[in-house]
């Protein structure tokens, strides 16, 4: 009753207060409704760009059709195309990169949160931003006049005469020492996303609880144990998601793979051979392509998201079964 | 030799000898003077309670006694403090050994991200090798010592996190003695608990006073009086005063401890 009076009062001569709080609800719709738009432009814009180098790449898609994933043949004078040297060469630099990378990062991550003085932690954190803002042009050129002569020198001669003899494993590093090549541009981009992971690792780190690791300490557990027992599994999917940012970024890196990776429509068993990925054929041929050989790129493009996809997917797959087997999910 | 540890013990308990003997003890950490020549006897085989205001060094001053404050850069003890008369601040003093001997229970609990066996038994893997059977045995000793094995006997394998909060501070304590230690250090171990839980933990230290040296720091002077034998007073970074229980509470030396018992401050 009382309060039936109380709104028929407040129709006829609205308060301060009530007006006030009308406005309020009506600003925090609005606010509701442009923190929406932002997140939904973000799907629009993935399946804009995944939908466009579909229909762009059609007629290779689905004129070659599987033949487009299963050749490696690559002839723009017959206008032939099939993916698979790019494919290969893109997967197999990124998994060289993240092997050789995420040990590094986790050694700075560890480094900075446990073991560095206070001073020297702020110095380090801004020395790998510093690192992570290097433009990809300038690795590639460093790649190319400076660590590809290394590798061709030093390196490649060194890992032919130790490993090149062994059987199986010596496959992989058999060859002339060409200095370009998988493993020069899995280095390469080893270094790239270095300081990507170690960013993130570090990030992750220091937001595990003090006490956690304080009483862990108290039972007499190392600095080792702390991290490998307490640290690691209270952080695991924030650690591998940080993983997969990176070989997001090396899957889809353009020009620091250009410049070392040879592009050579080849798939050999040595590592040291030259070869291709999917963003370097697009960048080096995309200036003269028309018709069927722009379709095959944009194709190409197309793939990139498929197996970007993928990988997102199999780390997904990877933590649900890592929490079900500790019995936290 | 039965007799002369048996004789051991009846000295003890006559007169009991003191476990820890802190001497001349200063701790700094970035330029501030956090405890100020403190002197203090622990008894062994007692519950010392040390009381005081926010920030008079009462957690700082129990931190020093397992050397946990070193993970932490910048803070440094000087002076003496003799655990059965070795100087466990001497650098030579391995920690491993220093923290198999002193246990240590947070404010808050924290079990670690693991089973609930897995939490016991890695605390003992750290100092010691034992067999499958064996180390089930000591998780089993340590978890009933806690008082909490009829609770989760059941479900030891499932995750430390799903315990309740009085639950985990148990598992805290039943971790700390699984490594047979002689001194257990408590800091405010039950702030975080409701008072069901915090009788339990209290009845617990009551049980366990029998065989460890116990040294509470607490924020609650009515747990202080209820559960230990000898209570220090601390204040602004010194020890003002330090004696049986009751006579701290009821007939005080000094007049700061006056003022702070009855309400005055703090």
């Amino acid at each position: 009753m009382t309060s039936a009076s109380s709104s028929t009062m407040v129709i006829a001569t609205p308060a301060p207060a009530t007006r006030r709080a009308e406005r309020d609800a009506r600003r925090d719709r609005w606010f509701a409704r442009a923190l929406k738009a932002s997140a939904l432009l973000v799907l629009a814009v993935l399946l804009g760009a995944a939908l466009s180098t579909l229909w762009g790449g059609r007629e290779v898609l689905f004129g070659e059709g599987l033949r487009f994933l299963a050749s490696s043949e690559w002839n723009p004078v017959d206008d032939r195309y099939g993916a698979l040297a790019p494919i290969f060469g893109t997967v197999l630099t990124s998994i060289i990169a993240i092997v050789l990378a995420v040990p590094v990062a986790f050694g700075i991550a560890l480094f900075l949160t446990e073991i560095a003085p206070e001073w020297m932690r702020a110095w380090f954190s801004a020395a790998i931003e510093l690192l992570a803002a290097i433009p990809s042009i300038i690795y590639g050129m460093w790649g190319l006049f400076v660590f590809v002569p290394f590798m061709a020198e030093q390196v490649q001669p060194a890992l032919t005469a130790v490993l090149g003899e062994l059987p199986l494993l010596g496959a992989l590093f058999s060859g002339p020492p060409l200095g370009l090549g998988i493993l020069t541009a899995g280095i390469v981009l080893a270094v790239m996303i270095v300081p990507f992971i170690a960013a993130v690792m570090r990030e992750v780190f220091l937001a595990v609880p003090g006490r956690l690791k304080e009483s862990a300490r108290a039972l007499g557990a190392t600095t080792w144990e702390v991290v490998w027992h307490i640290v690691l599994p209270a952080t695991r999917s924030a650690v591998i998601g940080g993983i997969f940012l990176g070989l997001g970024r090396a899957l889809g890196e353009t020009m620091a793979v250009t410049f070392v990776l040879g592009n050579a429509y080849d798939i050999q068993a040595s590592l040291l051979m030259p070869g291709t990925s999917i963003s370097s054929s697009i960048a080096n041929e995309f200036n003269e392509a028309v018709g069927n050989h722009r379709s095959a790129l944009l194709a190409l493009g197309f793939l990139l998201f498929v197996v970007t996809f993928f990988v997102l997917l199999i780390a997904r797959v990877m933590l649900r079964r890592l929490a079900r087997r500790e019995g936290t999910a | 030799m039965t007799e002369l540890a048996a004789a051991l013990h009846t000295a003890d308990t006559l007169a009991p000898r003191n476990h820890i003997e802190v001497r001349g003890l200063d701790f700094h950490y970035h330029g501030h003077h956090a405890l100020k020549n403190i002197t203090l006897d622990i008894p062994a085989r007692q519950v010392t309670a040390i009381i005081g205001p926010s920030g008079c060094g009462k957690s700082t001053l129990l931190r020093v006694f397992n050397r946990i404050y070193a993970m932490h850069p910048g803070l440094r003890a000087s002076g003496q403090v003799l655990l059965d008369g070795e100087n466990i601040l001497d650098p030579r003093y391995s920690l491993n050994r220093l923290r198999s001997k002193v246990g240590m229970v947070f404010q808050k609990p924290v079990p670690f991200p693991m089973t609930i066996f897995e939490n016991v038994a890695w605390a003992i893997r750290h100092h010691e090798r034992l067999g499958r059977s064996d180390l089930e045995r000591r998780v089993e000793e340590a978890l009933r010592s806690a008082a909490l094995w009829d609770e989760v006997k059941d479900k030891l394998k499932g995750s430390a996190l799903g315990l309740s909060g009085g639950q985990q501070q148990r598992l805290c304590i039943a971790r700390c003695i699984a490594l047979r230690p002689e001194v257990l250090l408590l800091d405010e171990p039950t702030s975080a608990l409701d008072p069901i839980a915090t009788g339990r933990i209290e009845q617990l230290i009551e049980e366990l006073k029998s065989e460890f040296t116990i040294v509470i720091v607490t924020h609650n002077m009515q747990q202080a009086a209820r559960i230990s034998d000898r209570t220090a007073f601390m204040y602004l970074g010194e020890l003002i005063e330090v004696d049986a229980t009751e006579k701290i509470f009821t007939a005080p030396a000094r007049k700061q401890t006056e003022d702070y018992i009855t309400g005055r401050y703090g």
